[in-house]
């Protein structure tokens, strides 16, 4: 055999971020300073982990309720959904989706946040599911709050879920962050703005889903993700009877 | 006019942020919420080969250790097989082999340790055998794509030679940067640099 077969599409490193972005002053002294070295892909990249739902527990994609202490989440509920798509249009069935996110006063959960908005002693602020058949996940929380972070002295992040997502193979994986429709901070955030292209940008930005919502219990908001599409070879150079 | 190519984009990078650990390791967090948090056990108690381990530390541009650094492994068993269905032996994987890891640096130090066994040859493209290799990719605050690399032995010189990735890396010298070193019996060091003196090389997979 020539090459694997259904390797990935090329990414488009135009379309993501530049590991180096000035005003994201982190990535000044984190950002490799040599060109990527090219390769075409072997077993290794065309092959990722897989996940079963023995791996998952049942209160996993309910983050009003997996980390519940007595009560309930305090913020405005919400329901995210969408599906996890390859550049094909088709969907990434089983393949697994991991959230996390600040509470609703944009507090995280974690021993190194000291912001001074208190910790909603019910919400964790993780979570994770499968995709179906089809690729369509969903999850339930809260809106998350903005939060201050020392890069400019009053930068604000806008209120975001960090997503991170495998699809089937080592070179799909993906992390990243969905932002919420009309959040005036989007525009002035240093980290969004890593994005050069305002197309990209708005890949991130989840609509207000009113259809998806539960009547007189949450708002729901739809974010689609698409990941790396697979080359089915057409032709490929290979010995009868391989 | 012609007709539209009409493929999606795909979603953009972001940063995976100074609290990764929250969404893909909560227990580095500060918190248990999950019955089984993924990723702690790459090779499992089956698992056919040397047990290895991989002690190290990413750092910065300015020679800082990256503390918040997250690193994932992706690798085939001793016998070079991928526990996955692309690879027409995926069935002869033993029972509780994932070849897949998620690594946490210490939130002082930045040193991390790899627990796992030493990865089979695999064959690559065209036939060309690969050297023993673990595939790594890492993020943090401040890298805003994954970065990808691979961790080669310094005890498979041989096949390293004859490695075709590696022989891809026009200067020679920093073919190095992607070898780790053996210190002890069973134990290698490797170390990565994300910019400046001996950057590790990175790939666009």
């Amino acid at each position: 055999m020539n090459g694997p077969r259904d390797e990935f599409y090329q990414r488009d490193r135009t379309w993501h971020p530049p590991a180096f972005s000035r005003d994201y002053k982190t990535s000044v002294a984190r950002s490799p300073s040599l060109p990527l070295l090219s390769l075409e892909q072997s077993m290794s990249e065309i092959t990722g982990p897989t996940f079963g739902h023995s791996d998952l527990g049942p209160l996993d994609n309910d983050l009003i309720r997996n980390y519940a202490h007595g009560g309930e989440a305090i913020g405005e509920r919400i329901i995210v959904h969408g599906r996890v798509v390859d550049e094909n249009g088709r969907g990434v069935p089983n393949t697994l989706v991991e959230v996390w996110q600040a509470n609703a006063g944009g507090r995280y959960r974690h021993r190194k946040d000291t912001y001074l908005a208190p910790i909603d002693p019910n919400f964790g602020g993780c979570g994770r599911m499968l995709t179906d058949g089809n690729g369509y996940y969903f999850f339930r929380t809260v809106k998350p709050g903005a939060y201050p972070w020392r890069n400019w002295i009053n930068n604000w992040r806008p209120a975001h879920i960090h997503v991170s997502v495998f699809g089937s193979g080592f070179a799909q994986r993906l992390i990243t962050q969905m932002y919420f429709e009309g959040d005036p901070l989007i525009a002035q955030c240093p980290i969004v703005n890593t994005i050069p292209d305002p197309r990209a940008i708005e890949q991130l930005i989840a609509p207000l889903d009113m259809n998806a919502a539960v009547p007189l219990d949450s708002l729901a908001y739809k974010f689609d993700i698409v990941l790396r599409g697979r080359r089915s070879t057409l032709f490929e150079n290979r010995l009868e009877g391989n | 006019m012609t007709q539209k190519l009409d493929r999606l984009k795909e979603t953009p990078s972001q940063t995976a942020g100074p609290y990764v650990h929250i969404g893909l390791a909560p227990g580095a967090a500060g918190f248990e919420i999950f019955d089984q948090e993924l990723g702690r056990d790459i090779a499992g108690p089956n698992a056919r080969g040397e047990r290895i381990r991989i002690e190290g530390t990413v750092y910065d541009g300015t020679g800082a250790p990256v503390k918040d650094v997250l690193i994932e492994t992706w690798q085939a068993n001793a016998d070079g097989i991928h526990p996955h269905p692309a690879d027409p032996r995926a069935s002869e994987v033993e029972a509780g082999f994932r070849g897949w890891g998620r690594i946490i640096s210490d939130f002082d130090t930045g040193a991390f340790v790899i627990e796992t066994v030493k990865p089979g040859a695999v064959t690559g493209r065209n036939g060309r055998i690969m050297a023993p290799h673990i595939s790594l990719w890492v993020v943090a605050r401040g890298v805003n794509v994954g970065l990808q690399t691979r961790l080669y032995f310094a005890d498979e010189a041989e096949a390293n030679a004859a490695d075709p990735v590696l022989g891809f890396i026009e200067q020679v010298h920093r073919r190095e940067t992607l070898v780790a070193e053996r210190t002890a019996d069973g134990v290698y060091k490797f170390d990565i640099r994300l910019q400046g003196e001996r950057e590790t090389v990175f790939f666009d997979i």
